[in-house]
């Protein structure tokens, strides 16, 4: 069977999920050192150990997050973060950083190492060369894969594969993105933040209403109409004519998710060990109606069965989904 | 401190590239970076120009090197990769993965869109044999003058994004394609229609980022012109520019003079130079990347 | 279930002043029972949360740091840092933590003012201490929690509890 490997934003999503049927659960310090460093989530020390011997305890592993780039001059306190990760059980810890990885695999040998998304290890050269390089045993890859590019991977490599299936999604190279940054002045790779909620402005005018982020207008809908949360590659923009057409719209991205379910049989054949499900911003119950439902995918996908339909309908909702990068349309 | 050239990261047809090579031959600037940096699909179209580019800036006594493709995924792609190494240039590394192919001890230079964000991966690159690193544009001074003084203590030079829309994303999706609505697999070269790139402004009209195929863009010019003090004091080796349309030549200049410290304020030359551009310094001054800092006057 | 249900509750027959106070009450037990609620917020304690409840007439102005709950007219709005807004239904089910808070947030069910940041750190600091309404509830003594829970009860057939869902 694939492993499920599921997002814990809390000591009480992470109980959650274990509780839920995860596999593993993936989870980060509460500092910079994590690419969901968010207000009000994530771990401190003495979370990060009580949940790794809880979910221990329940036959469950503990993959801890350290995969933003550490600060030049700083980097002490990504070298803690590893250190600690590695002193409370982790099962491994997942980074995206070269010089972190050379840390770790100098300072904790005997540490499992993952390759964070955060990487773009986007074709079997590159993950070949951070596994034999830093002995890096599993890659999670980035969604801009198609599932037959995916198979091609596991062909040419004896690196694990965890690919994600649900949640939120990056319609560019994660880890490469300096959009956030750009508008303002915080981005996932230094600071483990994307569209920062610090930068976020909801207002009123002209009878619509507007989300801002670092004064960029992100999305605009008329009174009384939901506001998507401004995450700059999901806006609405618009790019003025010239030679061509005007055109306005999800220039990026539609306000999708990622919904990969009905290929879980694929991703099984293409050789993939594990399944990542996105959302450690989410709540506890979130992530446990996702993991239930994940788990009942994996098993039936472990025993030939169909795929299980509809059961996240729910939690799509108002979303439409889609399969992203795995169907080379996309592109 | 001296000027090293990017890739171009547009679509230009052959002539175009011809022609923006033989004229930076004769620009003040130190050395040039050749290759297809964003689109595989590109490359067909201009290859045969890169032989003759190369022999133009190395016979005006310019360092030459080529670049690797920011993502490489494809078989053809890692092959071109592959190729890059075996011609005997240094090879400027845009993708991380490309190190794969690194033949033991051959030097080699590191571009903006690898992290390299601390002395660590730094000194690792170094280690491999890396030469010459360009920074990432989002770093703030901070990051930029210790990881210039660890550049020193490694012997790897390392420059800063100079002038140029910056990259800011690179994805597996081609926007150019998607704005008219076609995939990236039968995008019909729309991105050729917009040799500096595509704007996009947000729905109230503010210019904001820049699509260029598979590659997004600020929309805003960065520039480090005014921090080309602080930098030069911080031990930065070299100031990246990157091609645009227009009078290049007069750009590098206006750059030029400003590393050998001539007045008058350079902002405004480069305001005359570019009239209808905004230009932005946020990155450096640690703001938000599109803003432009108080320094900048 | 739960969430569902919670939304779609008709409005509760009590006298409106007396749901004001007993929402203060409720919180400030929460708040209480829950200390981890302020160490998860860290520097977002010391924002001024505006509670606007829709179906209740006054404005609940919440200051975690200080452990200070303070009740206003509506005529009167205070000085806040953060305001969140929406019907009582959509505030007790962002607390009893049955609903993705992003869910609530971003369906309009609840609208944001002022720092989001600080409202997204609430949200998921309640989310992490696992509030169970019922015995918040329970650890009340006013007749009008009684009336309230009764009333959830008989609404519901279900039992608020996080063991009963």
């Amino acid at each position: 069977m694939m492993e499920l490997v599921c997002p814990a934003g809390t000591p009480a999503a992470l109980r959650a999920a274990v509780e839920a049927g995860a596999h593993a659960v993936y989870c980060g310090f509460a500092d910079e050192t994590n690419a969901r460093n968010f207000p009000g989530l994530n771990f401190s020390r003495d979370e990060m150990a009580a949940g790794i011997a809880h979910a221990h305890a329940r036959g469950a592993k503990v993959l801890v997050a350290i995969n933003t780039f550490p600060r030049a001059g700083e980097a002490g306190l990504w070298h803690r973060a590893v250190a600690d990760a590695a002193a409370a059980g982790a099962d491994a810890v997942i980074l995206a950083d070269v010089g972190l990885l050379a840390h770790a695999a100098g300072a904790h040998p005997g540490l499992r190492l993952h390759l964070s998304v955060q990487a773009a290890a986007a074709n079997a050269d590159a993950i070949n060369f951070y596994a034999e390089t830093f002995g890096v045993r599993r890659v999670v890859l980035p969604r801009v894969l198609t599932v037959a590019e995916i198979a091609a991977i596991n062909r040419e490599t004896d690196c694990e594969t965890e690919v994600f299936v649900f949640g939120g999604l990056c319609v560019m190279a994660e880890g490469r993105c300096s959009l956030s940054s750009y508008a303002t002045g915080l981005s996932p790779n230094m600071n483990g933040v994307c569209s920062p909620a610090s930068h976020v402005d909801y207002a009123e005018r002209d009878g619509a209403q507007e989300a801002r982020l670092g004064g960029f207008l992100i999305h605009r809908t008329p009174r009384g109409m939901s506001v998507p949360y401004p995450t700059l590659c999901k806006g609405c923009f618009t790019a003025p004519g010239g030679a061509q057409k005007a055109q306005t719209g999800h220039i990026f991205e539609d306000p999708v998710s990622l919904d990969a379910t009905d290929l879980i049989p694929a991703l099984e054949k293409a050789g993939v060990r594990a399944l990542k499900i996105e959302g450690r911003q989410r709540s506890r119950a979130y992530v446990a109606q996702v993991v239930q439902a994940f788990r009942a995918a994996v098993e039936a996908a472990g025993s030939g069965a169909p795929m299980p339909h509809g059961i996240l309908a729910r939690l799509t909702e108002g979303q439409a989904a889609t399969t992203g990068a795995y169907a080379k349309t996309w592109r | 401190m001296d000027l090293t050239v990017g890739p171009i990261a547009f679509f230009w047809d052959a002539a175009r590239v011809r022609a923006f090579y033989a004229g930076l031959a004769r620009a003040p600037v130190a050395r040039g970076v050749i290759g297809e940096w964003v689109c595989s699909k590109r490359l067909p179209f201009w290859q045969g120009e890169i032989p003759g580019a190369v022999e133009a800036l190395a016979q005006a006594g310019k360092e030459v090197a080529l670049s690797t493709l920011t993502l490489i995924t494809l078989r053809r792609e890692r092959r071109q990769t592959e190729d890059l190494f075996g011609t005997g240039l240094p090879v400027e590394i845009a993708d991380m993965g490309a190190l794969k192919y690194l033949p033991e001890g051959a030097p080699f230079w590191v571009g903006p869109t690898v992290n390299v964000y601390n002395e660590g991966t730094l000194e690792w690159l170094a280690r491999r044999g890396a030469r010459r690193v360009c920074l990432p544009p989002e770093l703030p001074m901070a990051s930029v003058a210790r990881l210039a003084r660890a550049g020193q203590d490694a012997g790897v030079a390392v420059e800063v994004w100079g002038h140029g829309r910056a990259p800011l994303a690179i994805s597996g999706r081609c926007y150019h394609a998607r704005l008219h609505d076609r995939a990236k697999d039968s995008c019909q070269f729309v991105c050729g229609d917009d040799p500096d790139g595509r704007n996009v402004d947000t729905l109230d009209g503010q210019p904001f980022l820049t699509v260029n195929g598979v590659q997004t863009l600020g929309r805003a010019v960065t520039t480090a012109l005014p921090h080309v003090a602080a930098l030069r004091d911080a031990g930065v080796s070299a100031l990246r520019l990157s091609p645009q349309v227009g009078d290049f030549g007069a750009l590098a200049a206006v750059y030029a003079r400003a590393l050998a410290g001539a007045e008058p304020a350079p902002m405004d030359v480069l305001r005359g130079l570019m009239p209808e551009a905004s230009f932005a310094d946020g990155f450096l001054a640690g703001m938000a990347g599109a803003q432009l800092s108080p320094e900048a006057g | 279930m739960t969430r569902a249900f919670l939304l779609h509750l008709p409005p509760p027959p009590f006298a409106p002043a007396l749901l004001g106070k007993g929402l203060s009450a409720l919180l400030q037990g929460i708040a209480r029972r829950h200390p981890s609620i302020l160490v998860r917020l860290g520097a977002y304690g010391g924002a001024d949360f505006l509670l606007d409840v829709t179906d209740v007439p006054v404005l609940l102005l919440m200051s975690p740091a200080a452990g200070r709950m303070r009740v206003f007219r509506r005529s009167a709005v205070p000085a806040h840092g953060a305001g969140i807004r929406g019907s009582l239904a959509a505030f007790l089910s962002m607390l009893h933590g049955v609903e993705d808070g992003d869910a609530l947030f971003f369906s309009g069910a609840l609208t944001i003012s002022g720092d989001t940041a600080a409202v997204l750190a609430l949200r998921n600091a309640l989310d992490d201490a696992e509030i169970d309404l019922t015995e918040e509830l329970a650890a009340h003594g006013g007749a009008w929690v009684h009336g309230l829970s009764d009333w959830l009860a008989r609404q519901s057939g279900l039992v608020l509890s996080r063991r009963g869902t």
